[in-house]
């Protein structure tokens, strides 16, 4: 019996949109009896791309996140459920049963996430299946990795130590976007966006870009480094929302500078003028 | 009854087609199996990298079945009410007229019976046919295989395309470095291997691959620029806009003006000059006209040196941003990614946008192109180790017959007797205003001098005829050609008799019909192609990790009665006299057939194994063999090595050279010196041209102060999914939901949105004295101060008073907007990005 996990790693998306059509073609208008009933050809979105502009001009990028029902262990739903119409299978899939669940439209409301939907024809509860009627027939994975044409949705076997998802899931560096929900996610991700510091820094005298400087960036916990590039470009990227912080920019024989900086969103400093 | 998996091919990747019932169910990419042949492997920096074992699809094909089943597919044939072919046609009812369902008879009874009188009376000149590109995909059935056939058969004035996407290259770089045969472009052969060894930073210069480099492929070289970013390689994107690649890809975004790329250019050419670092050997073995144009850089000619003071001025972007790049470039082996898969960009379809192709070449020139790692590559997205000696051809191989390949008779490029020709760009003119006059064959593949030729349309004349019949084949240039409220007057004409539209969905331009024919989708009819293929001036340009051949099943029967191009033709052939010439017997499955036996299939399977399978796997070259690379015999002074049959001096004695009259790469041009020396729209040394609607073009900006970018959409391909898939239509960068409406968005920054009192979400007018066309604001740091974008090819056309010229579109046809002047006087290009705008709030 496989034990089924997915990670999802965000450096990869581009915002192509494939995994929320592709979830859709196979579902709108499309019943498969004991997984889930069809789904109304508009409306719902079992899988969501959520987009998030970063920065300001000319300092600017976007973070798109991938969201689907992330088949809890502590699955707040299936305790939510009446008659056992929540349940999750042996290899991890939680499945909302299309017959037992009718008319239960509290459930809605029973996912932290919201990634459950009410078919309104139907009445009936709905949400990400994990292609299981899919993977019951042998497919290796569901139609939203399928479609995806970066590899940033990464799916397997996690009872298969030497799987790229076992590996993946074993890092460090996986995370789940809420976890003070505590529901032991089976969908992880790599790279959720976070807060940047960012500046570009100018030899005011000469006009020209300050390369190779140090930039300091301390806060509470402590400090830590980076240098500028060819462009006098610097980034701290992944900082945690709501923090103070004081960047200081140092260059021999030009005045030291030194910002007062709150991660209340990504911060792009602009052209930091170096005088003498 | 159980389902069944067919193969078939779109314009974005093949796909397996699920039928239960007779009806689509679902649609789901190839995923390769253990017979199919292997895919290649390259090594590079200690990694070895292999693509995945499957085919990926364009975001517009996931949606198909919505295309296929769309509310606006035309089911049967209909007559417009007040369009009496007897009586008065009512032309002016064009646009805003109700529609009869007629039978296919009596639809094909008036349209062969109004080409015979058409014929008759004024000639076979007087009437044009015409399709949009990228239409239902396949070889023979694509866009201009059954209508090309057809109308070369019977004589017609062909319409010339110009090459709307990448004007700036082929009306410029040819002049440049020769290459006509390719419109201008650089081939991308084994770029992939040559940037994934040895290339240190590319140039991302008004590109965007992650939205265009696709072409007709699926998603397939996405991951190739996430391995050169997993590599280290650093990533430069030049663009107004954080475009869909830079703002997940890029290391520095730079963002000029619109219209002032070519002075950015010029400011790099003059650091690399001032600071020596540029490959000498190559200019002084490589090329001609160094010495003018350093003395023209440096300002000698003219007292303005190209400082990058001089271009931040203009640019504005600051000087100090453009050393750097310049100092960077220099020093690191840097590839310049221009354009989609060849050349494409957004910076050439803009005013004197020849000068800023000429330049990019001059640029690479400085830098040795074709040494390891340094080279143009398209939008990185071309040049895998793909075995091209495998034959099998494109859909533009053989022009406008694709039949004719393996026909008993081939009716291109010499079928046609009419001698006429009108130009695409500007056939309104020619129908509402005649003559028109312009210069060049639109696409001039075949010499240099076909740009200086001059036509006269209608053509003077016993044979010529003024253009009475349009025949519109598949999509709609409401939507992608420029200032297209010219279109609606040009269809209210009265000098317009009769206008045919043949498509499978209600377009922008279908009302505008007085007959029309429903078609079929390419999953109800079956076909043969190899995805991603052009063939032609495209050839080889493989954007794809696998060449793959597709046998395009029949999937479903044809919708309501529309019936497949083909048939719909053979049926008007046959009520011309013509069926037996046109079919030679043929049904659509005994083409496949013959195709299969032409191409190199017929090698590796037998037919049924290939219609069973659906599709076969070329074998990749070898990856323990140095593969040619593109440029690099010319940097190493060797005969051509890449795949180049159509390059006049391959076999001679002179392969080692290109096709300009000196047989290098020619800072002044002498084509266009011989032309016209005093060209000072075009002159024969390239140079920045501030633009006739620019950022300071004096006379509009106070009235219209921003620049509007129209770029090629991200989540359509041209106007063939917008308005019919419409699940696309949940995408918010496609279309905004609001008020039961799905607007087209035009993105705005923060600090022109408070200027004007808009916010995110609000509905907008953008408008100039071309028209006005309501969005929905999309406000966004993406985009730099005094610029706005919105995509072009919406193709909702949906006016609040349908019929009039002029009318405020609430749909997003944004080249409502974009003007129809000429690149510049010579250059008969579209400069779609060259306009002038203004925004307010619409109150709804």
């Amino acid at each position: 019996m496989a034990k089924y996990g997915m990670v999802i790693d965000l450096k990869k998306c581009t915002g192509c949109y494939n995994c929320f059509l592709a979830c859709r073609d196979e579902f709108a208008g499309n019943e498969y009896p004991g997984y889930s009933a069809a789904q109304p050809m508009s409306g719902q979105n079992w899988i969501r791309v959520l987009e998030k502009e970063r920065g300001q001009y000319p300092k600017v990028k976007v973070a798109y996140t991938p969201v689907l029902c992330s088949h809890c262990e502590e699955a707040t739903c299936i305790s939510a459920a009446k008659d056992g119409a929540i349940y999750r299978r042996p290899d991890g899939i939680v499945i909302i049963d299309p017959v037992k669940a009718k008319g239960q439209k509290e459930l809605v409301s029973s996912c932290p996430y919201r990634m459950i939907e009410w078919n309104e024809e139907q009445q009936v509860p709905q949400k990400c299946t994990l292609c299981a009627h899919l993977l019951d027939e042998g497919d290796k994975v569901p139609r939203c990795v399928e479609a995806c044409p970066a590899g940033a949705l990464v799916f397997g076997d996690l009872d298969d130590k030497t799987s790229e998802i076992s590996r993946l899931m074993a890092s460090t560096e996986t995370e789940v976007i809420h976890p003070e929900y505590g529901l032991q996610e089976s969908i992880k991700y790599l790279n959720l966006p976070r807060e940047f510091i960012a500046g570009t820094v100018i030899y005011g005298d000469i006009d020209e870009c300050a390369g190779n400087l140090t930039v300091t960036l301390r806060c509470e916990d402590g400090e830590k480094e980076t240098k500028t590039n060819n462009f006098g470009d610097f980034e701290f990227e992944g900082l945690p929302d709501n923090k103070e912080y004081t960047v200081t920019i140092k260059a021999p024989n030009y005045k030291t500078q030194e910002f007062k900086v709150k991660t209340l969103i990504d911060v792009y400093l602009g052209r930091v003028v170096l005088g003498k | 009854m159980s389902e069944r998996i067919l193969t078939q091919c779109t314009v974005g990747g093949p796909v397996k087609v699920h039928v239960k019932d007779g009806v689509i169910t679902r649609i789901r990419p190839i995923i390769l199996d253990d017979t199919d042949a292997p895919s290649w492997t390259i090594e590079a920096r200690g990694r070895k990298f292999m693509p995945p074992r499957k085919t990926t699809t364009q975001t517009w094909i996931v949606p198909e079945r919505t295309r296929v089943y769309a509310e606006n597919r035309i089911k049967y044939p209909y007559r417009r009410k007040s369009f009496d072919p007897n009586g008065d046609r009512h032309s002016e009812m064009r646009g805003k007229d109700q529609y009869i369902r007629i039978s296919w008879d009596e639809a094909l009874d008036i349209v062969s019976g109004e080409m015979k009188r058409i014929r008759e009376k004024y000639g076979p000149a007087a009437i044009t046919a015409f399709t949009s590109s990228h239409h239902n995909f396949g070889l023979l059935h694509y866009k201009m295989g059954p209508l090309g056939r057809f109308f070369n058969m019977l004589g017609y004035t062909a319409l010339i395309d110009n090459p709307d996407s990448w004007e700036g290259w082929h009306w410029g770089s040819i002049h440049t470095w020769g290459r006509w045969w390719h419109l201008g472009f650089s081939d991308s052969y084994n770029m992939l291997q040559d940037a994934l060894k040895n290339t240190e930073m590319v140039v991302f210069w008004s590109v965007d691959p992650n939205s265009t480099g696709f072409m007709y492929g699926g998603q397939d070289n996405l991951i190739w620029r996430t391995w050169l970013k997993e590599l280290g390689i650093k990533f430069v994107f030049i663009d107004p806009y954080c475009n869909t690649t830079a703002s997940v890809f890029a290391d520095k975004w730079l963002a000029p003006r619109p219209g002032t790329d070519a002075a950015l250019a010029e400011a790099i050419a003059y650091v690399w000059i001032k600071e020596g670092t540029y490959d000498k050997w190559f200019i002084e073995n490589r090329t001609t006209g160094f010495d003018e144009f350093k003395r023209h850089i440096l300002g000698e000619d003219d007292g303005i040196a190209r400082t990058p003071e001089w271009a931040a001025e203009i640019c504005d972007i600051p000087a100090s941003d453009v050393k750097a790049l310049a100092r960077e470039w220099a020093t690191k082996k840097t590839m310049l990614a221009n354009g989609a898969i060849f050349g494409a960009t957004g910076a050439s379809r803009q005013a004197y946008g020849t000068e800023f192709a000429r330049l990019c070449i001059l640029l690479m020139s400085m830098q040795g192109r074709g040494k390891p790692g340094v080279n143009f590559w398209g939008g990185t997205s071309a040049g895998a180790p793909h075995d091209f000696s495998f034959y099998m051809p494109g859909y533009a191989s053989v022009g406008w017959d694709a039949f004719g390949q393996i026909a008993r008779k081939s009716y291109f490029p010499d079928g046609n007797k009419v001698t006429q020709r009108c130009y695409r760009q500007f056939l309104p003119e020619a129908i509402l205003n005649p003559p028109i006059t312009w210069l060049g064959e639109g696409c001039c593949g075949e010499s240099v001098e076909q740009q200086f030729k001059r036509y006269t349309c209608p053509e003077p004349g016993p044979n010529g005829a003024p253009i009475k019949m349009i025949y519109r084949h598949g999509g709609s240039y409401i939507s992608t050609m420029n200032a297209t409220n010219r279109w609606v007057q040009m269809y209210q004409s009265p000098n317009l008799e009769f206008v045919v539209m043949q498509d499978c969905h209600w377009q922008s331009e279908t009302k505008f019909g007085d007959i029309l024919l429903p078609a079929c989708h390419n999953f109800e009819r079956s076909d043969i192609c190899e995805w991603g293929a052009a063939g032609g001036y495209g050839m080889n340009d493989c954007p794809n990790n696998h060449r793959i051949i597709i046998y395009q099943h029949k999937c479903v029967e044809p919708l309501g009665e529309s019936k497949a191009d083909y048939d719909i033709y053979t049926l008007l052939a046959e009520r011309m006299g013509l069926k037996e010439e046109y079919t030679e017997g043929n049904s659509i499955e005994d083409w496949n057939r013959k195709m299969f036996d032409y191409c190199d299939l017929h090698k590796f399977m037998s037919y049924k194994e290939f219609k069973e399978k659906g599709y076969y796997v070329v074998p990749s070259l070898s990856p323990d063999q140095e593969q040619p690379v593109s440029g690099r015999w010319y940097y190493e002074g060797r005969p051509c090595d890449t795949p180049d049959p159509l390059n006049p001096k391959m076999g001679t004695d002179k392969a080692h050279e290109l096709s300009t009259p000196s047989g290098k790469i020619e800072f002044v041009c002498q084509t266009l010196n011989n032309f016209d020396p005093d060209d000072n729209e075009r002159p024969p040394m390239p140079r920045y041209i501030p633009s006739w609607e620019g950022y300071n073009t004096a006379e509009l900006i106070d009235k219209y102060p921003l620049q509007l970018l129209t770029p090629h959409p991200r989540f359509s391909y041209h106007t063939h999914h917008d308005n019919k898939s419409l699940w696309l239509n949940d995408i918010p960068q496609h279309r905004v939901k609001k008020d039961g409406y799905a607007w087209w968005p035009v993105r705005i920054h923060p600090d022109d949105a408070e200027k004007r009192g808009i916010n995110e979400g609000d509905i907008v007018k953008v408008y100039n004295g071309r028209g006005a066309v309501l969005c929905c604001a999309h406000v966004t740091e993406r985009i730099r101060p005094g610029t706005v974008h919105a995509y072009e090819a919406g193709s909702n056309y949906d006016p609040l008073e349908p019929g009039k010229p002029g009318s405020v579109d609430r749909g997003g046809c944004m080249n409502l907007l974009t003007p129809s002047r000429a690149v510049s006087k010579n250059a008969p290009g579209q400069a779609f990005n060259s306009c002038l705008v203004e925004i307010t709030k619409w109150e709804v």
